[in-house]
């Protein structure tokens, strides 16, 4: 099947520490996974899980330690920091943040369309933003010369999508889009996901921690824990009948919007994140419901069930053939 | 303009600014002296203030009012020469030096460095010397601003540093901005008040700086600037023998000149800090 | 049902703000009328910007410029001795807060009534251990307490919570964002208080995380018998650990109601919306979300805030505001759809 991003054994180790005690974190670990054209593909993890370094790498803000990432059939190059022309476009979590305060919002726009050659004159660019703006349920005149405290975060969110829009993209990187949007304006930013998906062929990388949106909108998931996918299959099959203990943790801990679905069992949230980074063996062992001997010593195998990947010993065994 | 408007209500802004234009008049009056300033023994010496010499009379025989007007224009042109020369050098450095980061951030962070632990005096007093006979406005500036830039240099960089992780700037990269213009655009407005008050605070440094080394004698005393005037004071015992207007002329000039540049910087710098400014934007 | 142990009676509280010469005023919190019941949770929802926060301010007491109070009044109830205030107006067992001076506001903090704001490195001091925070505010809260009897008592208190002893010899940074909100929560509970403010204590957290902390919160409440008021915009929080919900809207409660009445038989066509834009697993059906922005609140529509995204817009609504009524036991509303007696049955889709 037609591969449009590819991501191959990409693996990012940081060092932190002083010079006395050096730590390596291995932010994420072999991730390999790859989207299709006109797919929402997300990935889906809590926060340090390493979802967000794979984002940099893949945008050319962050290097990778070993790996490889192919767009289109085009490897990425080291060092290369613009690697991707306009093929793909990204949005950032904080609406606020994505834009510099102390200028208009639309000089970003002329700027991209200038650079970008998209238009030959400043009407013909005014016209071309405009249809942007409009396919995110905006217009032209509700958004020239106003800076960016002036707008919501939600409509600014919106705007940064339309921005990401002016090359034509064929990928755009949603890094936890939603998570600063108040929880009954999400849907609008989603929709728009599904929008584009569906009339313009737009695949969408959603990266998020809020796994709602992400069964509502992509078409396949990818669940990471400390920098390994440890489920990946479409997002039926992952979301609905989870097979890896942390997706099914994952699922249960979500607060549904139902009085009559409230939670039943406790979670226990003893263990410091960074002693898991550092586990030999399987890196959820230490909250694990259904832990083996195995599971602390050696590393699960990704393995094949029913077309969905699942990284854990206890489905050794169960693999399709 | 509506910025002048709103500076204005910052009562430091408006009494600063009208003792500037008052010395810039004052500066600009020297076009009209009917005198030649190098030219001694013009008047008698050591009078006192008078109709006809309005500041009196000095040892050298010239006329003390006209001296304080080109000695305001002299002082005036230096530092803002120094501070000038400067600011471009620092923010160049700067820059570069934030946004590059690595081997060249190392190696222009050490030079500035250097021009900063290094004793700024003995080297000044030395190339004073070695320069004297070249000297006059300009040498004397750019002499000066060689060694104004390294301190906001990098004070520069580390807005540029903090400004470098911000999500704008990945926002401007996507857009397809290449480098100079993102850190000119992008960054800018951010240092900006910066760049401001360190350029005012620079021309006070400036002056500061000729004034000590023409008492020190060091300049080329034919020059009237405040510090010479100073200098020739110092030399005829005006102090001593009770000449009061010829010391008073050039302190109270200079001491008008910092109190109002430093008032200005300050204005001026809390007027544009980004803080203060987002909070604007949005209300207009 | 009497046990009301908070209540307010038409507060007003603006801001009154002067930028750039001009003065505007926001109205956070437009004439709203509540009666807290002890031994609830009472979870009050809204969008960013709707004053709720505002709203708990002025429930603790917080009352300070640029927020000023415009009208109206808040009143505790204590059905034992924990308040010792001049001011307490002894024909009934209520006090009046907003008539407090701050020392008697001081002394009920902590000891009758707590606030946990958003973020939780605004309570802890990042220089200090967390067992040293928590020395500090009991000594300064309770009398006659020494160190080592102050030690003790928030051993005991975090022990009994499940939370990890060690906490307490940790530095604010070297704890996680979610341990942090939970030790903060611990610390409000500390001198089990009759009321605990929590403003969107989840916000900002993983989602198991969240979970942990929502538990937290029940707990304190099982074993303390005490009213918990919870803000966040997060209606699945709510589901999960609310008795009854509020929902606000630019400044003003719009339907309240059990959680179980609000989530199955919603009447303000805002509430519709927020229970309708919430995705459910299973469902991959599109869902709308409400359209349009909040109100800014220095320049509310005339009549009821909501009228310009309401999809049943009447005259009248623009003309006038309603009130909040009775729809029947457990259930108000402030909607003119509710007023004419419409049953709400024929808007719900």
């Amino acid at each position: 099947m037609e591969k449009l991003l590819e991501i191959d054994h990409l693996t990012k180790v940081f060092s932190l520490g002083s010079v006395l005690s050096r730590v390596q974190i291995t932010a994420t670990d072999n991730v390999s996974f790859f989207i299709k054209p006109a797919e929402i593909f997300a990935l889906a993890g809590e926060s340090g899980c390493g979802k967000t370094t794979a984002a940099r790498m893949i945008l050319g803000f962050e290097e990778p330690t070993s790996g490889a990432i192919i767009h289109d059939g085009q490897k990425k190059a080291k060092n290369e920091k613009v690697w991707f022309t306009e093929g793909i476009q990204a949005i950032f979590q904080d609406p606020f943040g994505t834009f510099n305060p102390l200028r208009t919002v639309d000089r970003y726009f002329f700027e991209t369309v200038h650079n970008y050659k998209l238009a030959k004159n400043k009407k013909e660019a005014v016209e071309y933003i405009d249809q942007k703006l409009k396919a995110v349920g905006l217009s032209y005149e509700e958004f020239a010369g106003k800076y960016p405290s002036e707008f919501s975060g939600g409509q600014l969110q919106r705007i940064s999508i339309a921005r990401a829009l002016l090359t034509n993209p064929t990928l755009l990187i949603a890094d936890e889009p939603v998570s600063m949007v108040d929880a009954s304006l999400r849907m609008s930013i989603v929709n728009l996901f599904k929008k584009l998906k569906d009339e313009l062929g737009v695949s969408v990388l959603y990266i998020t921690h809020d796994l709602a949106t992400a069964y509502y909108v992509s078409d396949r998931i990818a669940i990471m824990f400390r920098g390994n996918i440890v489920e990946m299959g479409s997002v039926e099959q992952v979301l609905m009948a989870p097979r890896h203990p942390y997706t099914k943790l994952l699922r249960e801990s979500i607060p549904e919007a139902d009085p009559t679905k409230r939670w039943k069992t406790t979670v226990n949230l003893t263990e410091l994140e960074h002693e898991e980074y550092l586990r030999k063996g399987c890196k959820f062992a230490g909250r694990c419901p259904v832990v083996m001997d195995i599971c602390k010593g050696v590393v699960p195998a990704d393995l094949v069930i029913d077309d969905v990947l699942v990284k854990c010993h206890k489905y050794t065994g169960k693999e399709d053939t | 303009m509506k910025v002048l408007r709103d500076l204005f209500k910052d009562y430091r802004f408006a009494l600063s600014f009208s003792v500037l234009v008052i010395l810039l008049i004052l500066a600009l009056l020297s076009v009209f002296s009917p005198y030649d300033p190098t030219l001694w023994g013009v008047f008698p010496r050591d009078l006192k203030p008078s109709l006809k010499n309005l500041l009196g009379t000095d040892s050298n025989g010239q006329d003390i009012f006209w001296q304080a007007t080109f000695a305001v224009r002299n002082s005036l042109i230096i530092s803002l020469i120094a501070a000038l020369v400067s600011r471009v050098i620092a923010i160049l450095v700067g820059m570069v030096a934030g946004y590059k980061g690595g081997t060249i951030d190392r190696v222009l962070m050490f030079i500035g460095d250097s021009l900063l632990v290094i004793p700024l005096f003995l080297i000044m007093v030395m190339m004073a010397m070695l320069v004297r006979e070249y000297m006059n406005l300009v040498v004397l500036g750019l002499l000066l601003s060689i060694f104004g830039w390294a301190w906001d240099a990098r004070l520069i960089r580390s807005v540029i540093l903090s400004l470098r992780e911000r999500e704008f700037t990945q926002t401007a990269v996507l857009s397809g901005t290449g480098t100079v213009r993102l850190v000119l655009n992008e960054y800018m407005p951010f240092a900006m008040p910066l760049i401001f008050s360190t350029l005012i605070n620079n021309m006070s440094w400036a002056i500061g700086l000729e004034m000590t080394l023409a008492i020190l004698g060091l300049v080329k005393m034919s020059i009237p600037t405040l510090g010479t005037m100073l200098y020739w004071a110092i030399s005829y015992q005006a102090i001593l023998l009770g000449r009061w207007w010829w010391v008073l002329t050039p302190v109270v000039l200079s001491v008008f000149l910092f109190v109002a540049l430093y008032w200005l910087s300050v204005s001026i710098s809390e007027y544009l800090d980004p803080r203060t400014r987002i909070q604007r934007v949005g209300a207009e | 049902m009497n046990n009301t142990i908070l209540r307010t009676e038409k507060l007003k509280a603006f801001y009154v703000l002067d930028m750039a010469g001009t003065q505007k005023v926001a109205k956070a919190v437009n004439e709203v009328d509540l009666e807290i019941q002890e031994n609830e949770v009472y979870g009050i929802a809204g969008e960013s910007g709707c004053g709720k926060t505002t709203l708990l301010k002025a429930l603790f007491g917080a009352i300070e410029p640029p927020l000023r109070l415009f009208g109206g009044k808040v009143y505790y109830r204590n059905s034992g001795d924990e308040i010792h205030v001049t001011s307490r107006n002894h024909a009934s067992d209520e006090i009046e807060v907003t008539s407090l001076n701050s020392e008697e506001k001081r002394k009920l903090r902590l000891v009758y009534i707590s606030y946990v704001p958003q973020g939780s490195m605004s309570v802890l001091n990042p220089v200090l251990k967390i067992k040293e925070t928590y020395r500090d505010f009991i000594i300064s809260h309770v009398r006659g307490k020494t160190r080592e009897e102050a030690f003790e008592l928030a051993k005991q208190h975090i022990a009994e919570l499940g939370l990890p002893h060690n906490v307490l010899e940790a530095y604010p940074h070297q704890l996680s964002g979610g341990m942090r909100q939970r030790v903060t929560i611990a610390l409000a509970a500390l001198l089990k208080p009759r009321i605990i403010i929590a403003d969107e204590p989840t916000t900002a957290l993983d989602v198991v995380v969240q979970r942990g902390v929502v538990q937290l919160l029940m707990d304190i409440q099982q074993k303390q018998k005490n009213t918990i008021i919870l803000v966040t915009h997060d209606m699945g929080v709510h589901a999960n650990i609310a008795d009854r919900i509020g929902i606000m809207y630019a400044g003003k409660i719009v339907e309240e109601a059990t959680t179980e009445k609000i989530f199955g038989d919603p009447h303000h066509p805002y509430t519709q919306y927020l229970i309708n834009s919430l995705p459910r697993f299973g469902d991959k059906t599109t869902r709308g979300s409400v359209p349009g922005s909040p109100p800014s609140l220095t320049n509310l529509p005339s009549g009821c805030p909501f009228h310009p995204r309401c999809p049943y817009v009447k005259e009248i609504c623009t003309q006038e505001m309603p009130a909040l009524i009775n729809l029947n036991t457990d259930h108000k509303v402030a909607c003119w759809l509710a007023g004419e007696g419409a049953n709400g049955k024929a808007i719900r889709n």
